[in-house]
């Protein structure tokens, strides 16, 4: 069996036991990369020295019987938009393409603390403001199912590198289904958590009251492992939640008996393509094998969701994206006086879409306009929440796909950004009311995968991982991997 | 509600995007039809609903007043495009 | 020929305070004046990608106790919105300021112009963080070819105070500042120490026909920061706006700068289009309810407020003029307080601190917060002086004694030597010693000139180094002379 392809619980144990070193394992994950990465560019860059040191270092403690946590020694990818210090980090884009973060983001400092390795930061659409990774400024992520096809986005990089055996798991930001898609994409497992759960200090924000980040993995016991790492309450991070982070590695269990699921009328009618909707029977039919109750429920603002997002998230970013100027850091396009170097600046710097979302954000937020757009879109965001409110006195959980298609052509909607944004239509809503989700693959479909997506009340990812763990311990369409050695 | 080359103009400025003639076209087009998606939302009855604007339902966020260091002025500056004797350079503000 | 001939002035000021906390309203920089540039910064005030803010819990603290100090309601519930706009001083091209729910609201001040009381109204008090400075490569901001930024005071915690367009007269719109500052400084939410820039205004003026009832189009001045400032703008202006109405022109309503080395206010439009600043709620940070009890702790540490202040000294017996000067600084006032612990008399105590004490500060540099001459010590000066132990011009001396020195008046005293000859015996014969080595003087009093009496006080004086009791002097003196007669 290929190290690349291993989870992280089954590589910790391999390491635990001594029968391979960190170092051994970065070089595995090195050497897979080198045969790969050129037909994917999932990495904007990669730290094999670093990585390598950190490997060493690991493998030190390990000798000295110091006790390890279950992510020591393991490679991990994160999405270019959170945070490194000392390393690199453009969000994909020209306009930091040269930024050099003083600070890691909390996340990554947790993860430092495990004994993770850094071993790369991935490649996404610019500023997150994307669901194909098309609109990244440097070069597109090939889906490693389909390299004519795309991986998905925002964090199509990071679901790619799971998926390809170029990182054990992953870091990436969801703020309208940026985890979810990609990792249903890409037949890997994507977790949104819940809003304030994981802090977000060090992610550079798109839609601050929308953005959190999550992890990509082969398998449940690999995400509760890294939820246990990364969740939990930041001083530095004013929306940063308080409450207590259970042990999910602990709470996994395998048992749906009693539990009861429901499935948004609204979702599988929303034009959700025949095969990806064939998928999500055979889901329900083996939870109902397996004792689970799934009925049909109602969320009647679905349709608006998308609408209320679009206009949400382009407001907020066109404020947080404003501080890029090129007076304090990034891109300078030199000018005579101060007005032009921000225009000029600002215009070589950031990419259509971007400008696109900015110009939209800018326009709703206008004094003409602002009641008819934001404030209205902030009512709709309101209604939105009380429909699941509604929903948990009849359920305890969600399912419906990931996304209405399977990975789409690279090309295919790059060109149609009302298009593009609209494929999140299944995962915006979860955004917008800020609770957790999780994407599971569950087979494939013409040779693409297809990815389940589950929903669950706030700050109860435990029925999230309870559910796909039943899934995968009861199934084998879980567990996906792409056939990247053919020509 | 359409949006007009004017408008679209007006943002950019207030956004300090600079956009070729190509650009404007092309992005009023767009935008235009961004827009009638998000129309459907005057659809709504929304009267006696309170708008949501924040992601989580947290109050009185606040930290004591109590010194930490700061960056030092190297550390600062150092990914400044153009600095002198400490402080950021910019051109002419008028 | 002036405005008031035919027009009304109406103007409402903005004041900008920073507040006197130890760090910045979003993060824990420090918040001390002076540093190198661009060492007072981090992640958060400097605007960097994944910064997040954290709001300073005695920046509310000291709002809430200016709300109070003014006369404000106190808002249960208020929340931060983003003000955006572009330019160099701003980290993030937008200011975390307050909108639509500010924490304070419906205050008011009293001042008196005349001798009569006019109440001012505040229409609101929000929380805000400052910008960065800019310095400029020329000698204006228009005339130079680059500037220079420095953030270290972006983030530094402001409350911006909002009065209603209720002044009348330049008088009043001073009176306004005057009283407004001092409370400001009793209440100790800011230094306010105009010359550092922790107090700065923002004065918006409009001219109306005598009579009228509308306003007129008003012009704003930004960041004025000394009252003779704002009264040399406001002349200026008021006379400005005059001219054009009597042209039978329109005023333009715009932001004007206040050019203090020409006197002159000076148009500040751009091509730009009038700020549309897009306010929207901060997603960064949470809202805030503020519960009574929270209000009432605050309320607890407000001290006496100068209006009171001035009052209760009347009530001792000083003047109005006396009072007012007593109270024109918290510190100058608390060491009054404090000094007539020691010595409870209202006037003399009052004509020492008014007099020679602020004469010696002022000579110094120094102000009563930092007066190296304690309460105490005055104190028992006074009380020699009224013991007889010295006389009040021997006391001058000893004021700088201590001073200087910072040793107690009755060592100073007695180490110099310094206390007062009321011997009557010892007197007789110094006396009787300078009348008999000044026989022309002697003669020239008795045959009539009176000044000659003070010539002889003098040489007594001299003789006894200024030490000899004067009213014992001068009773001696008359006698000999008299017996001389």
């Amino acid at each position: 069996m290929q190290l690349y392809t291993l989870t992280v619980h089954q590589l910790s144990e391999l390491m635990a036991q001594k029968k391979i070193s960190s170092v051994e394992l970065i070089n595995a994950y090195l050497e897979r990369s080198s045969k790969i990465e050129h037909k994917i560019q999932a990495f904007i860059t990669h730290t094999k020295e670093e990585a390598l040191a950190q490997a060493r270092i690991v493998d030190a403690k390990r000798m000295q019987g110091e006790e390890l946590s279950p992510l020591a020694g393991i490679p991990v990818a994160i999405n270019d938009n959170i945070c490194t210090a000392g390393l690199k980090t453009t969000c994909a884009s020209n306009i930091l393409n040269s930024y050099i973060p003083p600070a890691d983001a909390t996340v990554v400092t947790r993860l430092k603390n495990a004994g993770s390795i850094l071993i790369g930061k991935t490649n996404m659409d610019e500023f997150g403001m994307g669901s194909s990774t098309e609109y990244s400024a440097f070069t597109p992520t090939k889906n490693p199912y389909a390299l004519e096809a795309v991986p998905g986005g925002s964090s199509g990089g990071s679901a790619a590198a799971v998926a390809a055996g170029e990182a054990a798991f992953a870091l990436g930001s969801d703020t309208a289904g940026d985890i979810r898609q990609p990792a249903a994409f890409c037949g890997v497992l994507g977790l949104k958590p819940t809003y304030g759960y994981v802090p977000r200090t060090g992610l550079i924000s798109y839609a601050s009251s929308l953005d959190q980040i999550g992890p990509l993995a082969r398998d449940i016991t690999d995400l509760a492992l890294i939820l246990n790492a990364i969740l939990g309450h930041d001083p530095k991070d004013s929306t940063s939640a308080t409450v207590d982070v259970p042990d999910f590695k602990a709470g996994l269990v395998n048992d749906v008996k009693g539990l009861r699921i429901g499935l948004p009328k609204e979702y599988m009618e929303a034009g959700v393509e025949g095969k990806v909707a064939a998928k999500i029977q055979e889901a329900v039919k083996q939870l109902e094998d397996m004792g689970a109750i799934c009925v049909e429920v109602s969320l009647p603002h679905t349709e608006y969701a998308v609408a209320a997002h679009y206009i949400i998230s382009c407001a907020e970013a066109s404020s947080n994206l404003a501080r890029y100027d090129g007076v304090r850091y990034g891109l300078r396009v030199e000018a005579e006086d101060v007005l032009s170097m921000f225009m000029q600046t600002r215009s070589q710097g950031f990419g259509d879409e971007v400008k696109r979302r900015v110009l939209l954000g800018t326009h709703v937020l206008s004094s003409a306009s602002y009641d008819e757009y934001y404030t209205q879109a902030l009512k709709v965001r309101t209604l939105n929440k009380q429909d699941f409110d509604q929903v948990w006195t009849q359920v305890d959980c969600l399912l419906t796909p990931a996304s209405l298609t399977t990975a789409f052509k690279i090309g295919e909607k790059a060109q149609d950004a009302l298009a593009m944004y609209l494929s999140n239509f299944c995962t915006i809503p979860v955004n917008l009311a800020g609770l957790p989700a999780l994407t599971l693959p569950f087979g494939l479909a013409d040779g693409m995968p297809v990815g389940l997506q589950l929903i669950a009340r706030h700050f109860d990812e435990q029925t999230l991982l309870r559910v796909g763990y039943s899934l995968e311990q009861n199934t084998d369409q879980t567990s996906l991997k792409p056939d990247l050695d053919r020509e | 509600m359409t949006i007009s080359k004017q408008d679209v103009e007006h943002i950019a400025l207030s956004a300090r995007l600079k956009l070729t003639e190509e650009e404007i076209k092309l992005y009023t087009k767009q935008l235009d039809s961004i827009l009638e998606c998000v129309d459907l939302l005057e659809q709504i009855d929304t009267t006696d609903v309170r708008p949501t604007a924040h992601g989580v339902e947290l109050f009185n966020v606040l930290r004591e007043d109590e010194v930490e260091p700061s960056l030092p002025q190297e550390k600062a500056l150092i990914n400044a495009p153009e600095t002198e004797h400490g402080f950021f350079k910019v051109p002419r503000i008028i | 020929m002036s405005y008031q001939d035919k027009y009304e002035m109406v103007c409402g000021v903005e004041t900008h305070v920073e507040l006197a906390t130890k760090t910045k309203i979003f993060c824990a920089c420090t918040t001390e004046f002076g540093g190198e540039q661009n060492t007072h910064v981090c992640p958060v005030c400097l605007g960097l990608p994944g910064a997040l803010p954290v709001l300073n819990r005695e920046v509310v603290n000291l709002a809430i106790k200016a709300g109070l100090a003014l006369n404000c309601e106190i808002a249960e519930f208020t929340k931060f919105d983003r003000k955006n706009y572009f330019y160099p001083d701003l980290s993030k091209n937008y200011q975390t300021s307050q909108y639509d729910l500010p924490i304070c609201k419906n205050g008011r001040l009293e001042i008196e112009i005349n001798g009569e009381s006019k109440s001012i109204g505040i229409t609101r008090a929000h929380m805000e963080e400052d910008a960065g400075k800019l310095v400029h490569s020329g000698e204006s901001i228009t005339t130079s070819d680059s500037s220079y930024v420095d953030y270290n005071r972006a983030g530094v915690p402001l409350l911006e105070i909002v009065s209603e367009p209720d002044m009348r007269t330049v008088d009043e719109v001073i009176a306004y500042l005057q009283e407004l500052v001092q409370i400001l400084d009793y209440a100790g939410v800011s230094d306010c120490k105009m010359e550092q820039g922790s107090v700065r205004f923002d004065v918006n003026v409009s001219l109306r026909p005598l009579g009228s009832r509308e306003l007129g189009t008003r012009t704003e001045i930004k960041n004025l920061n000394s009252f003779a400032a704002v009264r040399r703008c406001l002349e200026y202006e008021t006379e400005r706006q005059a001219k054009v109405l009597n042209k039978g022109e329109k005023v333009i309503q715009e932001t004007r700068t206040w050019d203090d080395s020409q006197g002159v206010t000076l148009s500040l439009r751009t091509k730009e289009e009038a700020h549309d600043y897009r306010y929207f709620p901060e997603a960064d940070l949470v809202p805030l309810k503020i519960d009574p009890e929270w209000v009432e702790r605050i309320r607890a540490t407000l001290p006496e407020l100068p209006a009171a202040k001035r009052e209760r000294l009347k009530e001792l017996g000083l003047s109005g003029y006396e009072a007012g000067v007593l109270t024109s600084s918290k510190a100058m006032a608390d060491y009054f307080d404090r000094v007539m612990q020691n010595y409870a008399d209202a006037k003399v105590v009052a004509n020492w601190i008014m007099g020679d004490l602020s004469a010696l500060l002022k000579a110094n540099n120094r102000s009563f917060e930092d007066c190296p001459i304690k309460p105490y010590q005055l104190a028992d000066m006074l009380k020699l002086i009224k013991k007889g132990d010295i006389s009040g011009k021997i006391a001058k001396t000893v004021l700088e004694e201590i001073y200087t020195g910072g040793k107690d008046p009755a060592v100073i005293v007695k180490e110099k030597g310094l206390v007062q000859i009321r011997d009557q015996d010892a007197l007789e014969k110094i006396i009787a010693e300078v009348l008999a080595q000044n026989p022309k003087s002697v003669a020239d009093y008795q045959g009539g000139k009176e000044k000659a009496f003070g010539f002889l006080v003098g040489q007594v004086m001299k003789a006894t180094q200024g030490k000899a009791n004067p009213e014992l002097v001068n009773k001696i003196l008359k006698e000999k002379l008299q017996i001389a007669y």
